[in-house]
């Protein structure tokens, strides 16, 4: 039968996690890199609430989801600059190709 | 099956989808769609765990925000219209065969986790509850927080900033 | 045909407007009875098993409305039916009670709500514009001043060919109608239309609504990219560069109220102001009405409406981001706007102008609230319930129209400077400034009193400046429109 508790939070976070890594692994496109960061952090987001909701019964674990939503989103920002950086000094986005050590 | 249930495993197959769709697509473009996809589902499911302060806010910074800054990004880093840049098929393989051996890994520690069951707490007033904690217990980070955004905002300004014509 | 049509144009367009506001306030009506009822008779029942409340059977509803309870319990006195009414009225109110039919019953009032409001809208729209630029606007199909324009332009533009251009990426070509459609409707779902008719009476309800605003501009954003199109395209990175400004001092603004309030909640900030014209937040303090006027400005850059509209600037972008839509999908598009202009109209009523409360206190229709059911319906009208909320919402809509057809465009720098370098700066400091307001002088005291008085007259007089001018122009039309086209053309 089908039910909800921890683990299901979790295991769907695994999911999340693994396609996130996945993702930043392989794609060349320096954006598709920042989803897959994204991907992490939702995972790591939904596990800290599950637990929070599930085992500790505290609001910790949603004050800490607060920090990583807060600090991702200046992550973005900064690395979208450096994008847009990256891409008018080498007219392109994939990172393979940002293996010269000079401007 | 409850409402709930059927809800979080709606919400569950959505999320699972959408982050199956990230790393199949090749479309840099539909690979953000499908990151709006989760990241919708997530803050619905943190509406089903009673976070509701978490999942607007979810809705506000991460959809509002950075997946239009995200979006943004793409166009104006790609020149030619829906350019592919396909992963090696080598590093897919080997991505492939990690990714899945780690999350055959993950599923088997949680299956087999003593978790002692504990009721389900309903937080009475959830937002006035988050305020204090921050402005409380959590007040440092909360300032660093907020030094690091102004940082944030100075760097990406600074590196954003047209190039100086000589 | 023509004249048949003529004859039932009024009525017919008369009906539709009790209609939306029947949708909107009816069921209102209804399910507050049936948790008065409730409670009534969890009481006398007694059936508080497990904490849950008690299910009512048809036979329970019955007896209560004919009154035949036995035992201590006396049911109110407002509620005597005869045997066959009381049956009637069981079997309708029953469902009431299960929140899956409430869910419904939202989820239809809402669309519908919607769907009527987009094309009553747009009509009167064309109706302001050409009002303004002494024009007569549409006046022929439906008979009477053209009401039926939007639902002859809307079967027009179902059948329209939906085109794909060359090039186009075609899934996210069609998602991006709907992704800016969706949130222009979830947002409904939290936003009240009365303390007791809303969907989902959300604790963070207000920044639920915010949200909605942030990510319907992710369909515009989707939409110019996929047509391939450079047109689209410009449009779509301007919505982007607008929308991401604009939420900022929008979220400023938004802030001076919660201050003052101490609540997310939509149905509580509305009950707190309803105690007349002058406990309306916005004249509560200067620094309050400077907010409110801060908000609507932003939520009008939000709406990407005029002076606000360069996203769609069809003097230098053809049509921007949805130049290469047609048909229905072009209609989401507007669907999706009208729905927000309304949600931001309708936001600003509940922050800072009284919500569904009339201007009259309302502690003094506190009787006919508990009276029989006329006195309850008129209750509706005269004091507070969603019929002022959606009057209200159209009055600050027809202001953003008023605002579209007299301001002309702005320059994208300037609509860049005008949020960061002013808007921005402005909004920082009413905060700043209303948080010490709201430290340092009690409403009871001589200042807050003062300037409480002096911000409902300068309020008084704006709305009621507003209202004026327009009645002048509308009664002096036949003077201000040129005689020839009067007298050229029918039902003027």
């Amino acid at each position: 039968m089908l039910t909800v508790g921890l683990t299901q939070y979790l295991v769907l976070a695994a999911f999340l996690f693994c396609c996130g890594l996945f993702v930043m692994t392989t794609k060349r496109n320096a954006v598709g890199i920042l989803i897959g960061v994204e991907l992490v952090l939702n995972a790591a987001c939904l596990n800290l609430v599950a637990f929070s909701r599930y085992r500790v019964g505290t609001i910790d674990g949603q004050i800490a989801t607060l920090f990583i939503i807060v600090l991702a989103a200046a992550e973005a920002a900064v690395a979208i600059a450096i994008f847009v950086n990256y891409y008018r000094t080498l007219a392109t986005i994939d990172v393979d190709k940002g293996d010269e050590l000079r401007g | 099956m409850s409402g709930e249930v059927l809800a979080f495993y709606l919400l569950a197959a959505l999320a699972a989808g959408s982050a199956l769709g990230c790393v199949i697509a090749t479309n840099i473009v539909r690979m953000a769609m499908c990151l709006l996809g989760t990241l919708g589902a997530v803050a619905l499911l943190y509406f089903l765990l009673s976070a509701n302060f978490l999942a607007v806010i979810q809705l506000v910074v991460y959809a509002g925000g950075t997946l239009i800054l995200i979006v943004f990004g793409i166009m104006v880093t790609s020149r030619t219209y829906g350019e592919k840049l396909k992963p090696r098929t080598s590093e897919a393989l080997i991505g492939t065969i990690v990714v899945l051996a780690l999350f055959a890994g993950l599923v088997a520690i949680l299956l087999r986790a003593p978790w002692t069951p504990v009721a389900p707490t309903e937080p009475s007033n959830s937002v006035a509850q988050i305020g204090q904690e921050l402005l409380g217990t959590y007040l440092v980070p909360f300032e660093l927080a907020s030094v690091l955004l102004l940082a944030v905002m100075i760097g990406a300004a600074y590196l954003a900033q047209p190039a100086k014509k000589e | 045909m023509g004249s048949i049509l003529r004859k039932v144009a009024l009525p017919i367009f008369l009906i539709g407007v009790a209609a939306i506001m029947g949708i909107a306030w009816a069921p209102a009506l209804l399910c507050g009875t049936v948790d008065s009822m409730r409670d009534d008779l969890g009481t006398w029942y007694k059936w508080d098993l497990r904490g849950e409340r008690p299910t009512l059977t048809v036979g329970n509803i019955r007896q209560y409305l004919e009154g035949s309870i036995e035992g201590q319990f006396a049911p109110a006195a407002h509620v005597r039916f005869g045997h066959s009414t009381a049956v009637a009225f069981a079997y309708v109110l029953w469902p009431l009670q299960f929140r899956i039919t409430r869910d419904v019953l939202a989820v239809v009032g809402v669309v519908g709500f919607v769907s009527l409001f987009a094309m009553f809208a747009i009509w009167w729209e064309r109706k302001v514009a050409a009002r303004m630029q002494s024009r007569l606007g549409p006046m022929r199909v439906g008979g009477w001043h053209g009401w039926a324009q939007s639902l002859a332009d809307g079967l027009k533009l179902l059948q329209k060919e939906d085109i794909f251009i060359e090039g186009a990426d075609r899934p996210l070509f069609r998602m991006a109608a709907y992704v800016a459609f969706v949130p222009a409707l979830g947002l409904f779902i939290a936003l009240p239309f009365s303390a007791a008719w809303i969907a989902r009476d959300l604790d963070v309800g207000l920044i639920f609504i915010f949200a909605m605003f942030g990510v319907g501009v992710l369909g515009v954003l989707i939409a110019g990219w996929a047509s391939n199109n450079k047109w689209s395209m410009f449009g779509a990175m301007r919505e982007a560069c607008q929308m991401i400004s604009y939420e900022i001092p929008l979220g400023f603004a938004l802030l001076v109220p919660i201050m003052t309030v101490g609540t997310l909640r939509l149905t509580t900030i509305g009950d707190l102001q309803s105690g007349g014209f002058q406990t309306w937040l916005a004249f509560r303090n200067p620094f309050l009405l400077a907010a409110a006027l801060l908000f609507f400005i932003a939520a009008l850059a939000s709406c990407k409406r005029a002076p606000f509209d360069l996203p769609e600037a069809e003097s230098e972008l053809v049509a921007g981001f949805h130049t290469e839509y047609s048909g229905f999908r072009w209609a989401l598009f507007f669907f999706a706007e009208y729905a927000e202009m309304f949600a931001a109209g309708a936001l600003a009523a509940i922050l800072f102008f009284g919500a569904w409360h009339s201007p009259l206190p309302a502690a003094w229709g506190e009787s006919w609230r508990h009276g029989p059911l006329w006195q309850q319906a008129l209750h509706g009208v005269v004091f507070s319930g969603p019929l002022w909320l959606i009057g209200k919402g159209i009055f600050f809509v027809y202001v953003q129209m008023w605002l579209r057809w007299t301001l002309p465009r702005i320059r994208l720098d300037q609509v860049m400077y005008a949020c960061v370098q002013v808007m921005l700066p402005l909004a920082m400091l009413v905060l700043l400034a209303n948080t010490f307001w709201e430290w340092l002088v009690p409403s009871r005291s001589v200042l807050g009193m003062a300037a409480n008085a002096v911000c409902t007259a300068v309020g008084a007089v704006a709305v009621l400046a507003i209202i004026g001018i327009s009645i002048y122009g509308f009664v002096n039309r036949r003077r201000l429109v040129g005689t020839l086209v009067v007298k050229h053309l029918p039902g003027a």
